[in-house]
């Protein structure tokens, strides 16, 4: 590819990408004021139902996988626990909820449910996995 | 009315988020300023990085060629396709309704499901934004991650093949 494509190609991304990224870090900084008191009750520190309930946010949320990264960067200075964190940022772009019409259009109704499905459980086991490898890690 | 239609999803969504913050002023101002403040400064804090983000797309892009992904993926890709799938996935970046129609012209190729499902769960490691994830959960996380993330999708793409790929055979 020549280089003004490839460039053009990599802005195109990001015109497209950006408005989401700027909507969702201003959505997160109106709505964190108000839910923050609510945090330490829905994220508990249990492993499964912190991830579960990352899982389920990053399921229904969209944009790019760096957006999570801001988004989820901000819930960990509110308080949310890292594993949360973790399953949000993974659901967020295997599981697509807003995009599951597109994906049964183009791919069938069987695999984009199987796929989206078995893509949530693994938001929570990964997410359960990497928190205890990281523990583990500093342990030693 | 017609006018909105024609908007972009992406400007759209900012269009609706400002429109909220417009009436949460009306409630509480200083709510609504602190956010934007906030977003504000969230934001040129990360200029830096999205340009490092910007440059190794535009590196991938330059070098990596989508169609040979065909070539690799096809009907007779044997054990040589799950290795193709996990680092295509990686490498290819784009939003889903560019890449699902790719797909699908892929499967209607031979391209099975269970690799497209490896494919797919591998977009999760996009070196371009590794260096944001380093920046905001560490470097350990980051690597401990991206590890379990291509495990689990070989596994993804096994539980494809028995659950879709079986089934229609």
């Amino acid at each position: 590819m020549k280089n003004k494509q490839a460039l053009l190609r990599s802005l195109n991304l990001f015109k497209t990408s950006l408005p989401i990224m700027i909507g969702v870090l201003l959505l997160v900084n109106l709505v964190n004021p108000i839910f923050q008191k609510f945090y330490p009750v829905i994220f508990s520190g249990n492993f499964g139902v912190d991830s579960f309930f990352g899982a389920l946010a990053g399921s229904i949320s969209f944009g790019i996988p760096v957006t999570s990264f801001v988004v989820g960067g901000e819930l960990i200075e509110q308080g949310v626990s890292l594993v949360a964190v973790a399953a949000f940022i993974l659901a967020w772009s295997t599981v697509g909820v807003a995009m599951l019409p597109l994906e049964i259009l183009n791919l069938g109704k069987k695999f984009a449910v199987v796929r989206n499905l078995i893509c949530f459980i693994f938001s929570i086991l990964i997410a359960i996995l990497t928190v205890i490898t990281l523990n583990f890690i500093n342990i030693l | 009315m017609i006018l909105f239609k024609k908007i972009r999803l992406g400007n759209k969504f900012l269009l609706i988020v400002l429109t909220v913050y417009a009436l949460m002023a009306f409630w509480d101002l200083n709510l609504v300023w602190e956010g934007l403040v906030k977003t504000l400064f969230i934001f040129f804090k990360l200029i830096p990085i999205l340009l490092l983000v910007l440059l190794v797309m535009f590196l991938i892009n330059k070098y990596f060629k989508v169609d040979k992904v065909e070539k690799y993926l096809g009907v007779d890709s044997g054990w040589k396709g799950w290795f193709y799938a996990v680092i295509s996935g990686i490498l290819i970046s784009g939003p889903p309704y560019i890449l699902f129609p790719l797909l699908k012209d892929l499967k209607q190729k031979g391209m099975k499901n269970s690799l497209i499902a490896v494919f797919l769960y591998n977009r999760n490691v996009k070196i371009p934004f590794l260096p944001v994830m380093i920046y905001y959960f560490g470097l350990a996380f980051t690597v401990v991650i991206s590890c379990y993330i291509i495990l689990f999708s070989i596994l993804n793409g096994l539980l494809i093949a028995f659950f879709v790929d079986s089934k229609k055979q």
